[in-house]
């Protein structure tokens, strides 16, 4: 990129961009340039004003100072997605299709090809045919929407946005749902439509995706610029520190050692359940037990048969030394074991509502008094729990959909917490949030578990599990494939089992029931 | 995530809500204000006490509909329902007569009866919605059907007439006052406070809203999903058997043209006054209002000459599309919205 400076092909250029909302200012002044032909990242903590900068560049805010200039004409774009018109396309975290129409009614949405007034669907299948062939995507135009994978869709998402000619594609948290195969098929079709001359301005949270990615990093942080680099002079750790302000070296909390005497809260043999074959292992108290495995190994389903979601088929759980089976969450919310779905807009908060009756939803019949709710203990649970979690909103009014990721993360924990539990199954703990807030989050959880409550962390991260677990479980196809503890918890030895290379070792989870 | 609170700010915010709160008390201040100016005896006491005991119907059964509605379903069926209720509600009073007598007692027993029916057949939409994993408005399009015909099946296509000896008892639960307040107007009120203690102050109220807004995150948070479900639709049942018990009287009989509509009547009465069709948020105060401005409307109409009756209709669709326009609270104003 870099030694062919002088051809650089300048598309769409922000000029100091400030941005505010009410009397609050979300930006201030930035600055960034988005060549032809290249993967542009946008990196930041959640709340840096990543949103808000990628709306302004696609048309969807209008800044409150400075100019857009789009190859080198100043520009007012027009809103609602109107920039389409112009080759800028915004590809949503939750992507725009038709899901029960095919790909081909998708691609031509809007503007279908007809022959005297009749749809011609032999052209527009052929054009879309040889458009997915372009890009290698083995699917066919007559596939619905719904049955593809999300990978799959966000590829149709982008051959739809390539075939209206954009030229500046900006993408959102694109690998933020996709697996690691998924996520090397989606970067070859980057790199495809770099090769076409088309730019790409990339969000996401996973550093090491955006070093692999990128040719260009801008950083943001709390709404200002702060550098713009090739990706070749950053490390993951130094996009880290720009992004945070400070040393991040104390990501990981320092954990108690794992206490082998304590007692076993949760004990589990032979559970089977859908998509569970045989899972057995135990939890004791105070203790930090990951779980580790590819996307769809089971992890969840293990959990959400234990607290009551799906239906348990055979096996045995054993809760604080009781033989149990939670007919309901309520069942096992009072008991003392919550679940933290990892699926927090879809599962976990009511986006539409406040924040005051998300935190308390979980664990409501506490509020509950002879003569109604006490709207009093809930405002100061509120209280308590934006201290307690550091939850930070704009108004104490907004709408918990209006809210940035990590701050909708830390309200899902405060729910949860609220109930009490004894045992609490966070799933996904970080997805989508950033390195700041992360980093706090490990920190509420490394103090749970000193307060003597068991957690079960269950994450695709694997940093993560090894970071903050005292031993990590994985998993792969519904089954236990080992049980890691000490030196054995890295990532060899985590992949080798995720990968099913290593099955002898599922030995040592039944041994640690006994 | 939608752009629209961001851009608007918290100030935006409230005035919206503010907006959706006075609405509709605004809207039938106006119709009273349209209605004394055309005929002054619009407010006369005579006039103000029959409009209140004809809202009380729809209003009732709009409470119970309220309940529903927040939580994401949608009861077609209460109409029907109030026909068969009022029909078995006749034939039973009629059979006891030999054995009880012309007493309270049996009054008594065709209301027990009717509450006992209301709470049934509330059960089973709630049942086949939620264990039979059926679409509501599915499963009470049926139960319409159902009910309607066997109103007009048990009067063999004509009328049930409650015993004469019966209807003097009975007469003076739609006809007889309290304290200046007709007995309907009473158990309007009544049904009234509890309906917006429950949606306002309890646990229950606040799983419907969490329902209606989102299942799988009320599932997630502990929340008999079900339970609640069907339990909105016993309500329902609930109320409907109450207006049944207030309108009995009113005729003394039932047949298949009973409660024709009042489904539809009902579910404008809810959407009127600020409930959100789709579920999630709940009124009962504008379910209140609401059910008073349907019936004001159709006053207006009876008491002036300017349009005609027969439009009554016409007005009250008119108001509900209106009333919704109104209440997207956007008008005028450009907006994006997109999910983030």
């Amino acid at each position: 990129m870099l030694d062919n400076q002088s051809t650089v092909n300048v598309l769409l250029k922000a000029d100091r961009i400030s941005k505010s909302f009410g009397s609050v200012p979300v930006l201030f002044s930035v600055n960034m340039e988005i060549h032809a032909g290249e993967v542009h990242s946008l990196i930041g903590e959640n709340g840096a004003g990543k949103s808000t900068l990628m709306k302004i560049l696609s048309g969807f805010h209008r800044p409150t100072s400075g100019r857009i200039l789009l190859e080198g004409r100043d520009i007012q774009l027009p809103p609602n997605g109107g920039a389409e018109e112009l080759g800028i396309v915004l590809i949503h975290q939750e992507l725009n299709l038709a899901e029960q129409m095919t790909v081909e009614e998708n691609i031509f949405l809007g503007r279908e090809l007809t022959r005297r007034g009749v749809l011609d669907r032999l052209a527009m299948r052929t054009q879309v045919q040889s458009m997915l062939d372009a890009i290698g995507l083995g699917i066919s135009p007559q596939d619905r929407i719904s049955d593809l994978t999300i990978a799959e869709q966000q590829m149709v998402e982008i051959v739809k946005a390539v075939s209206r000619n954009a030229r500046v594609l900006i993408m959102d948290e694109p690998t933020a749902v996709l697996t690691e195969a998924e996520t090397k098929l989606f970067f070859q079709q980057v790199e495809a439509l770099k090769k076409r001359g088309v730019a790409v301005i990339f969000v996401s949270h996973k550093l090491s995706e955006v070093k692999q990615i990128s040719d260009r990093i801008t950083v943001l942080r709390d709404g200002q610029w702060i550098a713009t680099k090739p990706a070749s002079e950053l490390s993951p750790d130094a996009m880290a520190q720009m992004m945070v302000g400070r040393e991040l070296s104390d990501l990981y909390p320092p954990l108690h050692e794992a206490d082998v005497d304590a007692d076993r809260v949760l004990e589990v043999t032979g559970l089977q359940a859908p998509g569970v074959h045989n899972v057995s292992f135990d939890l004791r108290k105070g203790e930090i037990l990951g779980f580790s495995g590819l996307i769809g190994a089971g992890r969840t389903a293990v959990f959400e048969a234990i607290c009551g979601l799906q239906p348990i088929h055979a096996g045995r759980v054993m809760f604080q030394g009781e033989e149990i089976r939670f007919p309901s969450v309520a069942a096992a919310r009072d008991a003392g074991v919550a679940y933290l779905t990892k699926d927090r807009k879809a599962k976990g908060l009511l986006l539409d509502k406040q924040m005051g009756p998300n935190l308390t939803l979980f664990s409501l019949p506490k509020f509950q008094r002879r003569w109604g709710l006490d709207h009093a203990a809930e405002q100061s649970a509120l209280e308590r729990a934006v201290r307690r979690f550091d939850i930070r909103a704009r108004d104490p009014m907004i709408k918990v959909g209006d809210m940035s990721g990590g701050n909708q993360q830390k309200l899902l924990i405060a729910k949860v917490m609220e109930a009490e539990p004894q045992v609490v199954i966070i799933d996904e703990p970080t997805r989508g949030i950033d390195v700041g807030t992360k980093q706090q989050v490990y920190h509420f959880i490394a103090a749970l578990a000193a307060e003597g409550v068991s957690v079960v962390v269950i994450s695709s991260e694997m940093p993560e599990v090894i970071g903050i677990s005292h031993r990590v479980v994985v998993m792969r196809e519904g089954a236990i494939m080992g049980v890691l503890t000490g030196d054995d918890i890295n990532e060899t030895e985590i992949m080798r089992h995720a990968a099913g290379l290593k099955q002898a070792t599922a030995q040592p989870a039944a041994e640690a029931i006994q | 995530m939608t752009d629209l609170a961001k851009e608007r700010g918290p100030k935006g915010y409230r005035m919206s809500i503010d907006y959706k709160t006075a609405g509709p008390a605004i809207a039938l201040f106006i119709l009273c204000l349209i209605g004394y100016l055309l005929n002054p005896a619009f407010l006369s006491e005579g006039n103000l006490s029959n409009l209140l005991t004809r809202s009380a119907f729809i209003g009732i059964i709009a409470v119970g509909a309220t309940f529903v509605i927040t939580a994401g379903g949608i009861d077609l069926s209460v109409g029907s329902m109030a026909a068969a209720i009022s029909g078995v509600m006749i034939i039973i009073m009629n059979a006891s007569l030999d054995m009880m007598g012309a007493g309270f007692a049996t009054v008594i027993l065709g209301a027990g009866c009717s509450i006992l029916l209301g709470i049934g057949a509330g059960w089973i939409n709630g049942a086949l919605t939620t264990k039979g994993k059926i679409e509501a408005f599915i499963v009470t399009l049926g139960t319409m059907g159902i009910y309607r015909s066997l109103v007009t099946y048990f009067a063999d296509g004509g009328t049930l007439s409650l015993d004469f000896a019966i209807r003097g008892i009975y007469r003076p639960v739609y006809y007889g006052s309290f304290l200046g307040l007709p007995i309907p107007v009473w158990v309007f009120i009544l049904v009234a406070a509890l309906g917006w203690f429950l949606m306002n102050r309890t646990s229950f109220g606040r799983y419907c809203t969490a329902i209606g807004s989102n299942e799988s995150v009320a599932k997630y948070s502990a929340i008999k999903v079900d339970r609640v479900k069907t339990l909105t639709y016993v309500i329902q049942g609930l109320c409907v058997s109450l207006a049944t018990i207030i309108y009995v009287p009113r005729l003394g009989s039932a047949s298949s043209s009973t409660g024709v509509l009042w489904e539809l009547e009902a579910i404008a009465a809810v959407i009127i006054g600020g409930t959100v069709l789709k579920g999630g948020y709940g009124r009962i105060g504008g379910t209140i209002l609401g059910a008073l401005i349907l019936t004001t409307i159709g006053n207006i109409l009876n008491f002036t000459d300017l349009i005609s009756n027969y439009l009554n209709g016409t007005m009250q669709g008119l108001i509900i599309i209106v009333a919704v326009w109104l209440q997207r609270g956007d008008w005028g104003k450009s907006r994006t919205k997109q999910p983030e």
